[in-house]
């Protein structure tokens, strides 16, 4: 034990430095000292990315990243520039975004809410990201926007295909380019009606969370305009692996048709139970039993191998599109990592650009001058042809694509095949669509 | 003081330091050197420390002292902070009244569920509590949609019917939690030459609530009513054949202990206005039980030491990456470079989980009392070195 004794010279020496200690902070700011959250003032900008690298998405996550990795080289001059070359508005220079060198920062979201937002919150508190970008599920996009929302910065979601992204959910901080659920259900009923005819009686599975409900109502709601008549609509548990119980009633039920509003592990669960119980051999009505998936990945068809062969779906967009946006893409992540890019690749590298064309035509980083220029702007070259980020909900509108399973697959990154590429008219709908009901997206925050 | 005894006493002044203190203990690297990377001075991850230490001294209390391992505890923290965000956005964005609901109802749950659960102990105890609390992150995932916000969970809206304050700022934005005005993301930012030190109110509302929590488990600790659970916890069965009913002391136990997670929950709700039903999952629950084992069960800091050491290497070595490392050893040859980026590689990013299981291992092996004994170790080691020069008499009291 240590004696500490109190004399008059201890207590002026120790006082002088300690006063001097309180002199020292000369510059005691509050964050009101910027004009916006994280004004980038030095020679580089950050942006953070934001995917799931462990859990149930990770493989999209990885997928990526690696796109950010790309569009963060182009942005600053390195590779092949991409669809730089391709992209409709020229005021990209590769000099980075305002001459700023861009650099970012990753982090964990794990498809979790709170890790989610965790990891974006030490982006933007530590690191002083000006954008958050990335994500593979619609609870994690929609929990980040509203925190991107309260901390005054843009975010850009990656894979989200939930409605209330920009539905009920949105945010005047918070743009999407994927595609939705409603989409999804718009594109795909043409090409169903075309493919197994008009009076069908459809028996839905759907995963027993957000996505799954809209998804659902929008497949339902697009068949039945077209004369299907929907039997069942069955939820599944989100954590189910085996779905043969759900399969066996779908038989007895009278339908002629399944969808699975499944995504990742439980579509490739589902559909490989369904195919295993013959489902697809069997005549009822008369006609030939079908099966669909609205939101098709390439990470899907190949977890589920030969079972999708010949089954419909939907995707953002399709590594074997040939225009020359998509070519252009394709080559340069070819190029650098040896394989094609994924849908959702393709969606957070088309954001990260956007974002940055965004900043320089505004001619300034502050949230909302950016989401200014981002709003009702129309572009092309980016892979879906002619698009519109709409200023009401801060969706992309833009041709979708029905794919189908591939018959004679030559590779895993050849499993799906596009059938036909539904023009942007077709899946536009209005701003207060019942789908879409409820929320606002608030006006814009610059935060401090 | 504060009719604590003189270790206790200390052991609260040394949390009372390492809590408001914080910021300068978190930010030892300055802001533009490589090794910012390791601080973890920025007010979400303070907050998240605090708030987990308050969860894990509040498990300690039950699974330390009674020895009932509750594999559920994060449906109540779940709980507290469906309560809090509700309160929110009914009532008024005063976290005071978010809080006090939370705890409330957390209690109400924890008594519901402690009382059917405990009628078993040991491995059966913790499967009720795991299925319980399972059913509860079911429930709030899908059926409960409408009350929970189900997979997006509980926000905000713009047109929350808020009975005190407005529903919208006049900026057309939601309202932020406050304490009377006083806005929990307040934060000030002091420069010291290259360092910056960020002071954040809610962080420091947070390690008030943290320091109070510590005192009152402290006080349990050292009460009667410890020591009869502790009792519990030695023979339950010999105290039942002494006639002694043990069921309402490990009952007490266990609302109490769901109460701090309940006000776990309501400040994490109040630090960032979000209810999600990922918090109630088994994983989380089981995150529990590892901060308390990592830090040392049974002692009081051990936990905090625990939730703090989980909650960094997932925020911060989570966010490593390739770049980052390249930058660190950019001064090596190009070879030696990349041999060494792939050496470590898989053990940042998304190998954090990794990091974490190997030190698990590692403590759990060589300190199985947790980071507190690897404390008193190197603490009767400096005594040893001590007493080399001079003979002292004095022995420290192994910290609890």
């Amino acid at each position: 034990m240590s004696k500490t004794t109190l004399t008059r010279r201890g207590l002026i020496k120790s006082g002088a430095i300690g006063s001097a200690g309180l002199a020292l902070p000369t510059i005691f700011t509050a964050q009101s000292a910027h004009a916006f959250t994280n004004e980038p003032t030095g020679s580089t900008v950050t942006l953070g990315f934001n995917v799931p690298q462990t859990g149930p998405y990770a493989d999209e996550g990885a997928d990526e990243l690696r796109a950010f990795e790309l569009a963060v080289e182009h942005l600053n001059g390195g590779g092949d520039s991409g669809m730089l070359s391709t992209f409709s508005s020229k005021v990209l220079q590769g000099n980075g975004i305002l001459g700023k060198k861009v650099s970012y920062v990753t982090g964990d979201t794990q498809t979790k809410s709170d890790a989610a937002r965790a990891s974006a919150k030490s982006m933007i508190e530590k690191d002083g990201a000006v954008m958050i970008s990335g994500g593979s599920s619609s609870g994690v996009a929609v929990a980040v926007q509203a925190l991107c929302q309260e901390a005054g910065v843009i975010f850009m979601a990656g894979l989200t295909h939930s409605n209330d992204t920009t539905g009920k959910d949105k945010r005047a901080n918070g743009f999407r380019h994927f595609f939705n659920s409603y989409m999804s259900g718009a594109a795909l009923a043409p090409v169903l009606a075309n493919a197994y005819g008009t009076d069908r009686k459809a028996y839905h599975l759907t995963a027993d969370y957000n996505w799954g409900y809209t998804t659902e109502e929008a497949v339902r709601s697009s068949t039945e305009a077209m004369g299907w008549e929907t039997v069942a609509a069955v939820k599944t548990p989100l954590t189910q692996t085996d779905f043969s119980s759900y399969i066996a009633p779908v038989l007895q039920s009278g339908a002629d048709t399944l969808v699975l509003n499944h995504y990742g592990g439980n579509m490739v669960n589902s559909l490989t139970n369904a195919v295993q119980f013959g489902l697809r051999d069997k005549q009822v009505n008369g006609k030939d039993f079908q099966i669909v998936v609205p939101l098709y990945s390439r990470l899907m068809a190949k977890g589920a191998g030969a079972n999708v062969k010949g089954i419909y779906g939907s995707t953002n967009w399709h590594w074997s599109l040939s225009d020359a946006g998509s070519k252009a893409f394709v080559k340069s992540f070819g190029t650098k990592y040896g394989f094609p890019p994924s849908q959702a690749a393709h969606t957070c590298y088309v954001q990260t650009l956007l974002y940055a064309d965004a900043v320089q035509r505004a001619g300034s980083f502050a949230p909302c001058a950016v989401a200014e220029a981002l709003e009702d702007f129309e572009f092309d070259g980016l892979g879906n042809g002619k698009t519109l980020y709409r200023g009401t909900d801060h969706q992309c509108f833009k041709d979708v694509i029905v794919v189908k399973g591939a018959e004679n697959p030559t590779s895993s990154f050849d499993l799906l095949e596009v059938v036909e590429v539904t023009p942007v008219d077709q899946i536009t709908y209005e701003p207060d669509h019942p789908q879409f009901a409820g929320g606002a997206l608030g006006t814009c925050n610059n935060g401090v | 003081m504060l009719k604590l005894t003189k270790s206790d006493f200390n052991l609260m002044l040394l949390v009372a330091a390492l809590t408001l203190l914080a910021p300068f203990i978190l930010n030892p690297f300055p802001t533009d050197s490589a090794m910012a990377q390791f601080n973890a001075g920025y007010p979400d991850l303070m907050q998240r420390f605090v708030i987990f230490g308050i969860l894990a001294v509040g498990f300690n209390i039950l699974f330390g002292l009674t020895g009932y391992l509750s594999f559920g505890h994060a449906a109540f923290l779940g709980v507290g902070s469906y309560a809090a965000v509700w309160m929110f956005k009914l009532l008024s964005m005063n976290v005071l009244p978010a809080i006090v609901l939370s705890v409330a109802i957390s209690g109400l749950f924890a008594l519901v569920i402690g009382y059917i659960s405990l009628r078993r102990s040991g491995i059966y105890f913790s499967i009720l509590t795991l299925a319980f609390a399972q059913m509860m992150f079911a429930l709030a995932y899908s059926v409960l949609t409408p009350i929970t916000g189900g997979e997006t969970g509980l926000q905000l809206a713009l047109d929350d019917p808020r009975i005190f304050g407005a529903s919208q700022t006049p900026g057309g934005n939601i309202p932020v939690p406050s304490l009377f005005g006083l806005e929990m993301r307040e934060s000030f930012d002091l420069v010291l030459g290259a360092w910056v030190f960020t002071f954040n109110f809610g962080y420091y509302f947070c390690a008030l609530v943290l320091l109070a929590s510590f005192y009152l488990a402290i006080r349990i600790f050292r009460s009667p009513f410890g020591l009869m659970l502790r009792a519990v916890k030695s023979n339950q069965q010999r105290m039942n054949y002494t006639g002694l009913n043990t069921r309402p002391y490990t009952l007490a136990a266990f609302v109490i202990s769901g109460m701090y997670a309940g006000l776990a929950g309501g400040l994490m709700a109040s630090m960032d206005p979000l209810a999600g039903a990922e918090r109630m999952q088994w994983t989380a629950s089981g995150e529990i039980v590892l901060m308390t084992i990592l830090g040392g069960v049974g002692t009081l800091i051990g936990p905090v030491l625990g939730a703090g050491f989980i909650k960094y290497f997932e925020n911060i070595f989570s966010k490593i990456n390739d770049n980052v490392l390249h930058e660190w050893f950019a001064f090596l040859p190009d070879g030696i470079e990349n041999f060494m980026v792939f050496i470590i590689h898989p053990f940042i990013g998304k190998g954090w989980h990794l990091t974490l299981g190997l030190l698990f291992m590692l403590v759990v092996i060589y300190l199985p009392g947790g980071l507190v004994e690897g404390g008193q170790k190197l603490a009767a080691w400096f005594q040893k070195r001590g007493q080399k020069t001079e003979t002292s008499k004095s022995k420290i009291e192994p910290a609890e």
